[in-house]
């Protein structure tokens, strides 16, 4: 970790998406050519790696066991401070020694995604058959994909089952598949603000973001990684459009209103007199210096393509049949990126097969990021699930 | 469920919860239940570990979801209303409603929800017929509030009340059968089961209903 603490100062510079893409500051499994990742594309990717964080100790018994799942922009950072930016990790109000993912009791692991930009294969990986970046030669990836990387890990870690997976938004899909495809697998599962299927609004917004990054001439038709280049300015409205989908209209009022930015009056042009608009330009511009543009490509497609009914002859309840895991789903009041309607048609999928499902909807003025957020009431009804689970799993 | 609640004991009853006792009698052991207005899922803890139901709740309160779920049921936020159409024919044994078929909007919908989702529905109502409540109507005049039934009027979540006798026509209008009947008077006594229902309705203080489809 030391010898990154001055990445900070470099961060932007194409250098660093590199080291942290293939040389990460996180353990990392590599996966040589007889142990490939068969995608979803029909494809199988050898050689590839995946680089995760843990916290806290396996027991004897291996049954304690919990993997977070992140989210589109997310990584494997979870509760340790982020070797690019130097901020908390995204979940240590949850995660961590106390915490309701009590770090102190459970063994947790959180990995980057397949497709990501921190240390598992991705397009800003290396391509050992090419000696340059994947860029968008590499296959496109889904979420199924990503939990087949998860998996190999856990096999690799030596963990027979998981005691808990838990994710918020695109790490809520990964919960999702999870379950669905490996309940034998998964003791309980905590789906945060999440859909099993991506709404045609969300795949709406993220193309909006992608056509700003391929807009971008930065971008040099995905190669831009060859020329010492970024699409930072693509990138940055990317994230802007999508942010804006992670917040409610209530709170953006109330948080911002109409207030100005370090001006008294407006200033009659478009140097962002308004503290929203310089919220944006700030959301996007610190974006860039931790992310890939093309790794974005491929994890929101990889969100597009969700859709855990249509693998199950289009009824979501038989991706369920059967299951053991008992669930925890959770939606919160004024998202509108992925609204209680879909955390329901999941929880009224999951009780149609007969699955042990709690499912609360947590009142709240934060939108959809609210996940992320100081929310008592979300953190209580964690805590009382997991401390349940744990005794009945008897951790 | 196959968790740990099969060594726990027998969690003690809310003294103001005797139907809870009258409803593990009236419900055999290891079925798969629903409890529509679980609350904090005192009843399904109960009846889980008296009983050992495979048992799910539906509540409509934040606290009472928190309560329920760190107990560790399985309970969903939502309302009876308007939740119950969600689920399967057939997905329960039993589904019940203890003391809430009063508050829900639709009362005649949800007890023909409760008995297409479940083989039978046990249903526990405050008798509104109860000579104190007639009393306290024909004295004062005024709707009457008890120790049993505390809210004024305007702040009553109990929208629907009804009599015992109500309850028995309102099935007969949509043809379940009463298999059992169990009514309790304000001490919480059993009465005799061969009284007249004009006993019941003025003595029983609450009523415990286990209803089945005809057919």
């Amino acid at each position: 970790m030391a010898s990154f603490e001055t990445v900070p100062i470099l961060a932007g510079a194409p250098a660093t998406h590199h080291r942290q893409a293939d040389e990460p500051t996180s353990p990392v499994a590599r996966f040589d050519a007889d142990r490939p990742l068969a995608l979803d594309a029909g494809v199988m990717l050898a050689p590839w790696q995946i680089a995760y964080q843990t916290y806290g100790t396996l027991n004897a018994a291996k049954s304690n066991a919990v993997l977070v799942c992140h989210a589109l922009t997310g990584d494997q950072h979870v509760a340790n401070e982020h070797p690019v930016t130097g901020k908390p990790g995204w979940w240590e109000l949850v995660v961590g020694p106390g915490k309701a993912i009590d770090t102190d009791r459970f063994f947790v692991i959180c990995a980057n995604v397949l497709g990501g930009c921190m240390g598992t294969t991705g397009p800003a990986s290396l391509n050992p058959a090419t000696g340059r970046a994947w860029g968008l030669d590499l296959p496109v990836i889904t979420v199924a994909d990503m939990v087949r990387s998860q998996v190999a890990l856990i096999d690799h870690l030596g963990i027979p089952d998981l005691f808990l997976v838990a994710g918020g938004s695109m790490g809520g899909m990964q919960v999702l598949q999870w379950a669905s495809a490996h309940p034998d697998r998964v003791f309980a599962a905590v789906p945060i603000a999440t859909s099993a299927c991506h709404s045609a609004q969300n795949i709406a917004f993220y193309e909006v973001g992608r056509q700003a990054v391929m807009a971008d001439p930065d971008w040099r038709e995905g190669r831009y990684l060859d020329f010492g280049t970024a699409p930072k300015k693509g990138l940055a409205v990317a994230r802007m459009a999508a942010h804006i989908t992670y917040m409610s209209e209530v709170s953006l009022h109330q948080k911002f209103g109409r207030k100005l930015q370090n001006r008294e009056t407006l200033g009659f042009g478009f140097d962002g007199d308004f503290q929203i608009e310089s919220y944006l330009r700030h959301q996007g511009a610190s974006f860039v210096d931790r992310f890939d543009a093309n790794s974005y490509l491929y994890v929101s497609r990889a969100m597009d393509y969700f859709d855990l009914a249509s693998d199950h002859d289009g009824v979501l309840a038989n991706a369920f049949k059967g299951t053991k895991t008992r669930f925890c789903v959770m939606s919160f009041t004024t998202d509108w990126a992925f609204p209680t309607r879909d955390s329901r048609a999941i929880v009224h999928a999951l009780a149609a097969a007969g699955a042990p499902v709690s499912f609360a909807e947590i009142v709240t003025d934060r939108g959809h990021d609210a996940f992320l957020l100081d929310e008592p009431e979300m953190h209580a009804i964690l805590t009382g699930f997991i401390d349940s689970a744990a005794r009945a799993r008897g951790i | 469920m196959s968790d740990g609640h099969g060594s726990m004991r027998i969690p003690t009853v809310p003294e103001a919860r005797v139907d809870f006792a009258v409803i593990a009698d009236l419900v055999p052991a290891g079925v798969k239940l629903l409890d529509v207005g679980c609350g904090d899922g005192a009843l399904l803890e109960y009846l889980a570990a008296s009983k050992g139901v495979d048992g799910r709740g539906v509540e409509l309160s934040q606290k009472g979801v928190n309560d329920a779920v760190a107990r560790g049921l399985p309970v969903i936020q939502g309302d009876a209303d308007t939740d119950l159409v969600t689920y399967p024919d057939g997905a329960f044994d039993y589904v019940v409603l203890s003391q809430t078929l009063q508050a829900t909007n639709h009362p005649r919908k949800v007890l023909e929800q409760m008995l297409r989702i479940g083989r039978r529905a046990v249903v526990s109502i405050p008798n509104f017929g109860h000579w104190r409540i007639r009393w306290q109507f024909f004295v004062w005049g005024r709707m009457p509030v008890t120790e049993d039934l505390p809210y004024s009027w305007y702040d009553t979540p109990n929208i629907h009340f009804c009599t015992l006798r109500d309850f028995v026509e309102l099935t007969r209008e949509i043809d379940v059968e009463i298999e059992k009947a169990v009514a309790l008077d304000a001490a919480g006594r059993k009465l005799s089961f061969n009284a007249p229902w004009w006993i019941w309705n003025l003595f029983g203080e609450q009523a415990v209903f286990v209803l089945k489809r005809r057919g």
